[in-house]
């Protein structure tokens, strides 16, 4: 690749020369406010508070998208950048509601550093129009107050680019400027899948999870209540972020410890019934496969995926794997095989969930998941939400001791903790596939061609005499690519894993922020040893399986199984 | 063969049309029938002849006679008294605002006498739906000249010889701007005409493309050759529903002439031309979100680099000029260029078409050389101000523009002095503003306009021009304090070194203009709680004079009863109580009510 020099502040950089100049300040170590720029999104210019001297140009520049040039001297910290800077902040302020202690973005707030930063004290236009309108909350998982917007469009762009979904623009001249859905409809009447990836990615308080934090804590207080919770695969090498620990720090232990001292009665583990996901999704893909069924099968762990699928490809609902999603299998058992086991009264039980997930949270109150003859599971909350009332009960996470999950919904495979990262479910179900059809040990269990960031990967594995032909697919733009071959019948493959957000549950509506695909990567990686560390590594073989099949649940696709742990679907007509 | 003896030239521009040409056209030709003067008269619908304060316009060919607010009822009087008797009608004359002269012929009218018609040549002249008529007129030479017996080469250097400069705006070298996109390496380059016109009060463009669509798109395929594309696009607004049309018959025209489309002169060179219709927002003038709506995107500026020359439309790359560049091309070509430059100063060549709007008596368009001083625009081609009020300023450039003040009118007219004095070219607006006019109210006019038009996307436009709004807002109500105007200069500033595009970067330039010139204003607004002009209707304050002679009228019309006072005695009015609305002065029959 060329390089290029050029001098930032005095110091000669020599970089990349398809950079911008905000990319190599930055590798250099000089820092550049930003509000509109994001890693994993296309630059825009918007904001201005990248704004920078450079020489030749006539205004200052945006440093974002302004590229670098052989000889370019560059000054990022004179008076004129800082005044600029300065007024951005200031006007942005001006139109901002000034609620920073008490909003649910606090601390997480760009706009709330970079004013701190800047040392912005006086905002000297007090008594303007500000921005008025209604919050959007009438759906189960994102509110979206658009008084915090700052209209830097990263929202716009994740849910464009990234999940080719377009539920938002730009609409409105001049400062009636607004990010708008269609119609300027709630988003529970619009097609969004509530994969929180704008969530993720908004600087401020403008979307973010809705906060279930205080049912769980009245549900805790209840002393009638027996309130067990279930944390899915992705959490545990996220939820240390919040906590101010390193990305990819495994917290497993020290999480399970804390959800015991927050108050939980029993403290479970989806990665087991990810593991029972795997018994029955895996059935049945052989199932299909051998009884001509509708191929290609595709997963349905993913909730902002179902959604996306029953809003625009409603055709395609055939192609969906009945078996349900890990919370979903769990919230069944757990009101029935282990209100059983235990002694409880089903009635009594609060079942809650820790997700790193949005779409999770419409997902629990989806009116046919109640098999267990109750709501299957009653609360669900993010990762996020977990860190804040980790923070709220004062337990010092750092000092906790590391703690094992109860039985006997705690046990779990390695197959069960890839679930958090794209590719996961699909080698998780190779490992039980291959072995139940071929009925012999696999001699290697990594199955590293399905490994990978790509957004879309395919392998062929050979399965006994099969070649069994499969695909890998992760953000919802990717999955419509997808879907649109599947549709046309140009994707010959037996079984598809999609993924709603980039890079699978690790990047997940609901994980902590920032993210970008460093902190992806990280955990993501942090998820692999946890699989590397485990004994157990395939989901047929996890004892806790065995036993619930032996005890309770029958044949893998049995009458119970069926009725417990399948689901179906419905289109959803969406504007 | 028939002979013609006279033509009558009526306008059907859409100034005049809306004023009643349409039905003058008809009236025409049915008298015209009743006298059997069918086979030797011919009446012709033309283009804009600029005077629009005047029309409907009728011009009788060959006297050249120039009758003007001709009604659908006068036309009897023509076709009898000019026509069939060949007597002038006197009443229907000009007469100049100042002497008060007739003035019979077309040719001597102040309002044109100092004018350079070039591109508005054919304007008023042909009928804007015949080509042949263009053609006659030397129309397609240009093309055929570049086509036949130019390298394309050749082509950018004549029109960068020409000095011709982008009269949409900024004033970019023309030719350079082609050199450009030439210089671009790939096998599909666009090329597009910016007619998206939106200054307050500019209408030249619209002008130009009712009244002789031909020139623009021989411009065009001119520019396409040079450059290399053989697609183009033409991006007007569709509140210019008349030029749409003249242009989609004259695409027709060219296309079935073989001037454009396929094999043009049988050279092998293509050139498509397609229209898009652009929804009116002012923004989409900016040529980075011109292209995002003919993409069907939102019209939103983007950062440059890239500039279009590089990635433009579809990502390709891309020339775009505004439609009275196009309009000079054709000109350069057939002339050549030391003929071009025999017009205009060194740095401006050739001439520029202004929209003479505001407090002036000639408003309409003129096409002057470059170089010649306001005054000369104002005074002699327009007949000066108004019922003889005191000039104060002139606001030129539109809403990125500013305000000149008179001792500046000797200033010449070029793009350099311009920028130089605080305003621009800009696409050619030109609103004159007299003694009654408030200058603070003005910067808050085009402040609030640049505002609403505002895309929304950089914080320094979207909120920026917002607050200098609002503080603009409240000087004129009398609520400015202490500071605001250096908060309006720091934010003036920074906005134009900050804003993302162009029309973020001169939004603040009314403010800075009218505070260089006449900050006197805003003090006057802020510390004495008064306009001078007394124009801000919030300050303004009511008094009835010693000429009240108690009639009572005044105490009637009040809405809110401020006024009181005895039968046939002074009335007084109640400051406190006063709305300021100005019934009661509107209402008084002695003029015993002042403003002040």
């Amino acid at each position: 690749m060329d390089k290029v020099t050029l001098t930032i502040n005095g110091i000669s950089v020599t970089t990349n020369k398809n950079s911008s100049v905000l990319t190599a300040a930055r590798e250099a170590g000089i820092y550049i406010p930003t509000l509109c720029y994001h890693p994993d999104l296309q630059a825009e210019g918007a904001c201005r508070l990248c704004l920078v001297e450079a020489s030749g140009a006539r205004t200052l520049v945006a440093s974002c998208v302004y590229p670098v040039s052989e000889g370019l001297v560059v000054q990022t910290n004179t008076p004129r950048v800082r005044a600029a800077r300065k007024l951005v902040v200031e006007l942005l302020l001006a139109n901002h509601p000034k609620d920073c202690l008490s909003c649910q973005k606090s601390m997480d707030c760009e706009l709330q550093k970079i004013a701190a930063d800047l040392g912005v004290r006086k905002i000297r236009f007090t008594g303007g129009e500000m921005k008025a309108h209604t919050i959007d909350d009438t759906n189960p998982a994102l509110v979206r107050d658009q008084e915090k917007c700052i209209l830097c469009g990263r929202c716009i762009r994740v849910c464009s680019d990234v999940q080719g979904m377009d539920v938002y623009s730009f609409a409105g001249r001049g400062f009636h400027t607004m990010v708008s859905t269609a119609f300027e409809e709630g988003l529970e009447k619009i097609s969004c899948s509530y994969c929180g990836q704008c969530a993720n990615v908004c600087p401020t308080g403008a979307i973010v999870e809705k906060d279930d934090t205080a049912k769980v804590w009245e549900a805790i207080s209840d002393t009638t209540k027996h309130v067990v919770v279930q944390t899915a695969p992705s959490v545990r090498v996220a939820l240390g972020e919040e906590l101010g620990m390193p990305a990819g720090s495994v917290v497993t232990g020290k999480m399970v410890a804390a959800l015991r001292q927050l108050g939980f009665a029993k403290v479970f583990d989806t990665d087991f019934s990810a593991d029972l996901t795997i018994m029955e999704e895996g059935h049945e893909f052989i199932k299909r496969l051998t009884t001509n069924g509708v191929l290609p099968m595709i997963t349905s762990c993913s909730p902002g995926w179902v959604n996306m699928i029953e809003q625009r490809y409603p055709d395609l609902l055939p192609h969906l794997s009945t078996a349900k999603s890990p919370q979903a299998m769990f919230g069944a058992v757990v009101k029935t095989y282990y209100a059983q086991k235990a002694g409880v009264d089903p009635k009594n039980i609060v079942s809650v969930s820790v997700m790193p997930c949005t779409a999770k949270k419409a997902e629990a109150v989806r009116p046919e998941l109640c098999d267990s003859g109750f709501r299957d599971v009653d609360i669900v909350i993010t990762t996020r939400e977990l860190g804040r009332m980790i923070r709220e009960a004062g337990i010092d996470f750092d000092a906790l001791p590391v703690e094992q999950y109860d039985s006997p919904l705690g046990e779990s495979t390695g197959a069960a903790v890839i679930f958090g990262t794209t590719g996961g479910v699909m080698e998780a179900a190779l490992r039980t596939v291959v072995e139940v059809i071929t009925k012999k040990q696999l001699p290697k269990i990594e199955f590293t061609e399905v490994r990978g960031l790509d957004s879309v990967r395919e392998a062929v594995i050979p399965v006994g005499d099969l070649n069994v032909k499969i695909a890998v697919v992760h953000t919802l733009k990717a999955a419509r690519a997808m879907m649109d071959r599947v549709r046309a019948g140009t994707a010959d493959y037996h079984f598809i894993e999609v993924m709603a957000c980039p890079g699978g549950c690790i990047g997940g509506g609901g994980q902590p922020v920032p993210v970008n695909w460093d902190i992806r990567k990280q955990r993501r990686e942090a998820l692999l040893e946890c699989d590397e560390a485990s004994i157990l590594r395939k989901s047929h073989e996890n004892p806790e399986i065995i036993a619930i099949y032996k005890d309770f649940l029958g044949q893998p696709l049995g009458e119970k199984a069926h009725s417990l742990l399948h689901t179906h679907y419905t289109p959803q007509n969406r504007k | 063969m028939q002979h013609i003896r006279a033509h009558v030239l009526v306008c059907g521009g859409t100034g005049c049309m809306s004023a009643g040409s349409g039905k003058v056209i008809e009236n025409f030709k049915t008298e015209i029938e009743k006298k059997g003067l069918s086979d030797e008269v011919m009446v012709v619908e033309t283009g804009c002849h600029g005077f629009c304060e005047h029309g409907p316009l009728v011009i009788v060919y060959p006297e050249g006679t120039f009758y003007c607010r001709v009604t659908p009822e006068d036309v009897k009087d023509i076709v009898e008294t000019h026509l069939y008797k060949g007597r002038i009608v006197e009443r229907l004359l000009y007469h100049e605002p100042l002497s008060l002269e007739a003035v019979p012929s077309y040719k001597d009218i102040g309002f044109y006498k100092k004018q350079e018609r070039r591109v508005l040549a054919n304007c008023g002249r042909i009928n804007p739906e015949a080509i042949e008529e263009y053609i006659a007129l030397g129309g397609y030479e240009g093309l055929a000249k570049a086509l036949t017996t130019m390298t394309t080469d050749e082509v950018v250097e004549e029109v960068k010889k020409s000095g011709l400069r982008g009269r949409g705006g900024a004033g970019f070298p023309t030719g350079l701007k082609w050199s450009f996109a030439k210089a671009a390496v790939n096998e599909k380059k666009y090329l597009i005409c910016n007619a998206d016109e939106g200054d307050p009060g500019a209408f030249m463009d619209r002008s130009v493309l009712e009244g002789d669509p031909h020139k623009v798109l021989e411009g065009m395929a001119i520019a396409a050759y040079a450059i290399g594309s053989d697609e183009g696009y033409i991006y007007v607004r569709a509140e210019y529903p008349l030029a749409i049309k003249r242009l989609r018959v004259a695409i027709a025209q060219a296309e079935k002439l073989g001037f454009l489309g396929e094999n043009i002169f049988g050279t092998g060179f293509n050139f498509n031309l397609h229209i898009k219709e652009g929804a009116g927002a002012f923004v989409c003038g900016e040529e980075t979100a011109l292209m995002a709506s003919i993409e069907g995107r939102r019209g939103m500026p983007r950062p440059r680099p890239p500039f279009p020359a590089v990635a433009g439309l579809w990502g390709k790359p891309t020339n775009i000029n505004n439609v009275e560049t196009f309009a000079n091309v054709p000109l350069i070509l057939q002339k050549g260029a030391d003929w071009y430059c025999t017009c205009g100063t060194e740095k401006s060549r050739g001439t520029k078409v202004f929209a003479l709007t505001g407090k002036i008596n000639n408003t309409g368009l003129a096409e002057v050389p470059m170089g010649i001083t306001m005054r000369e625009i104002i005074y002699d081609i327009g007949g000066g101000v108004i019922n003889g009020k005191k000039f104060k300023a002139v606001q030129i450039g539109g809403p990125s523009g500013g305000c000149l003040p008179e001792s500046m009118l000797d200033l010449p007219v070029d793009y350099d002095s311009l920028i130089s004095a605080g305003a621009m070219m800009g696409s050619g607006g030109l609103v004159v503003m007299d003694e009654d006019t408030c200058m603070v109210d003005v910067a808050k006019f085009f402040l609030n306009f640049t505002q609403s038009e505002s895309c929304g996307k950089c914080t320094p436009c979207r909120e920026g021009t917002k607050r200098m709004l609002e503080i603009l807002t409240r000087i004129t109500e009398g609520n400015g304090h202490d500071g605001d105007i250096e908060l309006l200069e720091d934010m003036a500033v920074n906005i134009k070194d900050s804003a993302l595009c162009g029309l973020g970067q001169t939004a603040p330039n009314p403010v800075l203009s009218t505070l260089k010139h006449f900050r006197h204003e805003y003090e006057a607004h802020i510390y004495e709680k008064r306009c001078p002009a007394h124009a801000c209707e919030k300050l303004a304050s009511y008094t009835i004079t010693d000429a009240c002679k108690g009639c009572g009228i005044c105490a009637k019309v009040c809405p809110v009863k401020a006024i009181a006072g005895d039968p046939k005695r002074k009335h007084v009015i109640d400051p406190i109580v006063c709305i300021k609305c100005g019934a009661c002065m509107a209402a008084c029959p002695f003029k015993a009510i002042v403003k002040g």
